[in-house]
């Protein structure tokens, strides 16, 4: 039997970096917040022995079970889709503080260009530069107008960073200074330079120093441990929610989290929803929790999920074009990178955090000219040094076997020899790239899977050969002895990993014909539903997404506070 | 010390041995043996059986979870071929990496635990990855008596008892996808057990594998360390003693 509980102000549908914001935001303001999260509840000293590659970056420890939940794949409409059975391109969140416990903290603001990325295009380029069916389109809000909510998000969780000459304007310095430059970050950032470019210190939640940040939040300066993407932080210096939003939200009395809580539907009537529907996952209770305003902020893919289980919106229709949930799908076109083998040098590779490096912007966004090319947007292009686990890194120079004699000396002597420059290219929208429901496959409940309907185009294809051109150059710049580009671009394999930066599926947008969002988040056809995460992005930058999803979270809570003052549509 | 007991390090000890054979009631005469205890002993069941170590004597943990002895033997000589020993330090073999395979297979990794594993099952393009209904114990089982039998075609002898030339020759029939196995690709398979050895290799101590760091020290990978912020700026390399995350346990 289905329990009714008390009804609150408002529910959250699971507590990550989206959640926790929101509740910390909600509750200073004095209203209660319930957040139901599926994992479990996680706590800073449960990494105090975490260093251990197999268990949390080979076996996904802190990763969502997917014996219970999984997405199915297929590159397009003529395929069947099948499940994702293992993890490989994506990793998903789960427990208190989602992925934002084990992301590596890289931290950027998309740049003005995205905002208003086609009338932009248009402008500079001509209508026909946009493929007839690229569906790129503005978000209804610009630079400018987000600016304060960047502002908001690096200043709460202390980034660390330097002035970007290539990036929108801000209105604030980076609360912390740039982590400390290993050997390679230097010599990337002097080729960069010998080269005529902009290098920069990657922006990075890793934390510089030790940082008070505005809700009187104190954290320690990072170790540079080397444990840090795909783990928790021991010491704390890493933002994640569980350290920073969360128990500010708590202090004040307003936050009950509800761990092992699994919503699976949103109940709604007429243009309002009333509450979620949600599930004890230990005991297997059903419970209803009625809310005046239901925000989802489960990741892209259950947002986009939940809605159309729901039956909430319209769902997107790839022949019509019609319909907006599950429309505009797309990913992170990580490609052209080059790989660099130094036989002069050793460097101390094992050390490093999730966010170290440096980077260069020149060839990113609109900051280049496209003219001559046969693709728009472009790519962060960046080295990182994360720390090289030994288990995950076994660089060798091409043609070298993968495995016996010869392997295993050459992985070994370039253990600390080799460096990797990747482009972390945008990523366009297309009319026949979508999100569904799977008419197959179920969950643990028997809801059904999403479906990703996803490939790579000829815009990614050329953007990573000119890509490669560049990573190669700048690597040859600095010294290496061999080196190798992979610039080829197949079709899209969801069996290596590449990135958890699937966008779209709930886009923002001034249009409700076009939009499921307006600039609050809020969804245009359920005034008090709300639905903030990288699901709201209508395309993707050359960036990582937290950054502008932490900005558009602090969006969507100014926007829930309005509602519920003032009730109605907010735009 | 015949070939077949140097790579059979499973009785460490000849009281071991005896004490094995005492309590299964068997005896061994001049008779032939045969079935199980025959395997297990080898040819020459009087000369002193190979031991790793004093470490590896006193190690409770090198003692098998899952394998049959015979699955345990395959995956060593097999794992050595990955992994083999030479110049830079020890191979698979030493760093028990088969036990480290043994364990893991025996945890919810071996049966998929957190995989999804409900069907329909069909066919698929490579860029969706693995779609068999197949385990890891059952991929296993499967992989590593294709080894066996595939041995025992090409050369007339257990994988156990091929040349390093001819091991390598086997191995290579299964990367490159020669080999017919059931419900899977041999690549898939030789990729699975190549992964799975490296990891091994590398994993901290405390899953079985790494014997005494050795993995880590070839590579020069400093392991579990609490902070790196006085060396993060070096310009030369720091090697640092590695520490297991063991350190952090008082016994
Ligand atoms: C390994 C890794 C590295 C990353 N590195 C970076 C980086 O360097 N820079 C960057 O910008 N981004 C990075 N990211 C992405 C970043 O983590 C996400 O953008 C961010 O966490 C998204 O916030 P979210 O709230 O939308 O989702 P999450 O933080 O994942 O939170 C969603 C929460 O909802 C819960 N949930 C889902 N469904 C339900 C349900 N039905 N009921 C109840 N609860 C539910 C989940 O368990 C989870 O806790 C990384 C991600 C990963 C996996
Ligand atoms: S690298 Fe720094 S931020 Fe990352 S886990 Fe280690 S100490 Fe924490």
């Amino acid at each position: 039997m289905v329990k009714t509980l008390q009804k609150t102000d408002v529910v959250l549908v699971g507590v990550g970096w989206t959640g926790g914001i929101l509740a910390a935001e909600l509750t200073k303001k004095g209203y209660k917040v319930v957040g139901l999260e599926r994992g479990k509840e996680r706590k800073t000293e449960d990494f105090l022995m975490g260093h251990d590659e197999l268990r949390y970056a080979q076996r996904f420890e802190m990763m969502q079970d997917l014996s219970k939940e999984t997405i199915t794949f297929r590159n397009n409409e003529k395929m069947r889709a099948l499940p994702m059975r293992q993890y490989g391109s994506f990793l998903l969140g789960d427990g208190l503080g989602g992925s934002g416990s084990h992301w590596n903290g890289m931290t950027f603001r998309f740049l003005p260009y995205d905002f208003q990325i086609k009338t932009l295009t248009e402008e500079r380029y001509g209508k026909n530069k946009i493929p007839q069916n690229m569906t790129i389109q503005d978000w209804g809000i610009t630079y400018d107008e987000l600016e304060p909510y960047f502002d908001k998000f690096e200043m709460m969780a202390g980034i660390s960073g330097e002035e970007n000459p290539l990036g929108g304007p801000r209105s604030n310095p980076y609360p912390t200074k740039p982590m400390l430059a290993p050997l390679p970050a230097k010599m990337f950032i002097e080729s960069s330079k010998n080269l005529g470019l902009n290098p920069i210190m990657i922006p990075s939640a890793n934390l510089s120093e030790s940082y008070t940040n505005p809700d009187g939040i104190s954290r320690a300066a990072c170790q540079y441990c080397g444990f840090c993407e795909k783990f928790g932080c021991e010491y704390g210096a890493k933002a994640d929610p569980v350290v920073t939003v969360i128990p500010v939200a708590r202090q004040t009395g307003n936050l009950e989290v509800r761990t092992h809580s699994n919503v699976v539907e949103i109940l709604h009537e007429g243009n309002k929803a009333t509450g979620v529907r949600y599930i004890d996952t230990q005991t297997g209770e059903e419970f209803i929790q009625p809310a005046d305003v239901v925000a989802i902020t489960s990741y892209v893919l259950n947002n986009t999920r939940l809605l159309l289980t729901s039956k909430m919106g319209k769902p997107y229709d790839p022949k019509t074009r019609t319909g907006v949930i599950g429309k505009n799908y797309a990913y992170q076109n990580e490609g052209g990178n080059t790989a660099g083998f130094f036989d002069d040098k050793e460097f101390n590779l094992f050390a490093g955090t999730g966010a170290l490096g440096a980077c260069i912007d020149d060839f990113n966004g609109d900051n280049f000219d496209h003219t001559s090319l046969n693709f728009i947007h472009g790519a962060n292009i960046a080295m990182s040094l994360t720390g090289n686990r030994p288990i995950a890194n076994n660089s060798v120079r091409p043609g070298t076997p993968s495995w016996g004699k010869e392997f295993k000396a050459e992985s070994l002597k370039y253990a600390n020899r080799n460096l990797y420059i990747y482009a972390q290219g945008g990523s366009m929208p297309y009319a026949h790239h979508f999100l569904d429901l799977d008419p197959t496959y179920k969950d643990q409940f028997g809801n059904p899977l999403l479906r990703i309907t996803f490939d790579w185009e000829e815009q990614d294809r050329k953007m990573n050969e000119f890509m490669g051109g560049q990573t190669s150059k700048i690597m040859k710049e600095m010294g290496a002895t061999d080196l190798v580009t992979y610039s080829e671009r197949g079709t899209y394999d969801i069996v290596p990993y590449q990135s958890t930066h699937n966008t779209g599926g709930v886009i923002m947008g001034d249009n409700p014909e076009t939009s499921a969002l307006n600039s609050y988040l809020q969804m245009w056809d359920f005034e008090n539903v709300f639905v903030p995460g990288a699901s709201a992005f209508p395309h993707n930058s050359g960036y990582n997404p937290t950054g502008t999803v932490g900005a558009l979270s602090y969006r969507a809570a100014e926007g829930i506070d309005k509602y519920l003052k003032n009730g109605g549509s907010l735009v | 010390m015949s070939e077949q007991e140097k790579k059979e390090p499973i009785l460490d000890k000849r009281s071991s041995r005896r004490t094995f054979i005492k309590n299964s009631g068997l005896t061994v005469g001049g008779i032939v043996l045969g079935g199980a205890l025959g395997s297990l002993l080898g040819k020459d069941s009087t000369t002193e059986t190979h031991v790793h170590s004093e470490a590896t004597a006193s190690n409770a943990n090198v003692a098998l979870m899952y394998f049959t002895p015979n699955q345990y033997r395959i995956t060593e000589a097999a794992a050595e071929r990955i992994f083999p020993a030479d110049d830079n330090g020890p191979g698979a073999k030493e760093l028990l990496v088969a036990y480290y395979i043994d364990h893991q297979l025996a945890s919810g990794w071996g049966t998929g635990a957190k995989e999804y594993t409900t069907g329909p099952f069909f066919p698929a393009e490579s860029t969706q990855g693995f779609q068999s209904s197949l385990n890891r114990q059952q991929i296993f089982e499967i992989g590593l008596n294709a080894f066996e039998n595939h041995s025992l075609k090409t050369y007339e002898k257990s994988f156990t008892e091929l040349s390093e030339d001819e091991q390598i020759a086997i191995l290579t029939d299964f990367s490159e996808g020669k080999v017919e196995l059931k419900g899977m690709t041999s690549t898939y398979f030789f990729n699975l057990f190549r992964s799975t050895t490296i990891e091994g290799v590398y994993a901290d101590p405390l899953y079985g594998g790494n014997k005494d760091m050795e993995g880590w020290k070839m590579k020069n990978f400093p392991g579990h360390q609490m902070s790196y912020v006085d060396i993060i700026e070096k310009e030369e390399f720091v090697k640092l003693e590695p520490m297991a995350l063991n350190s952090q346990h008082n016994h």
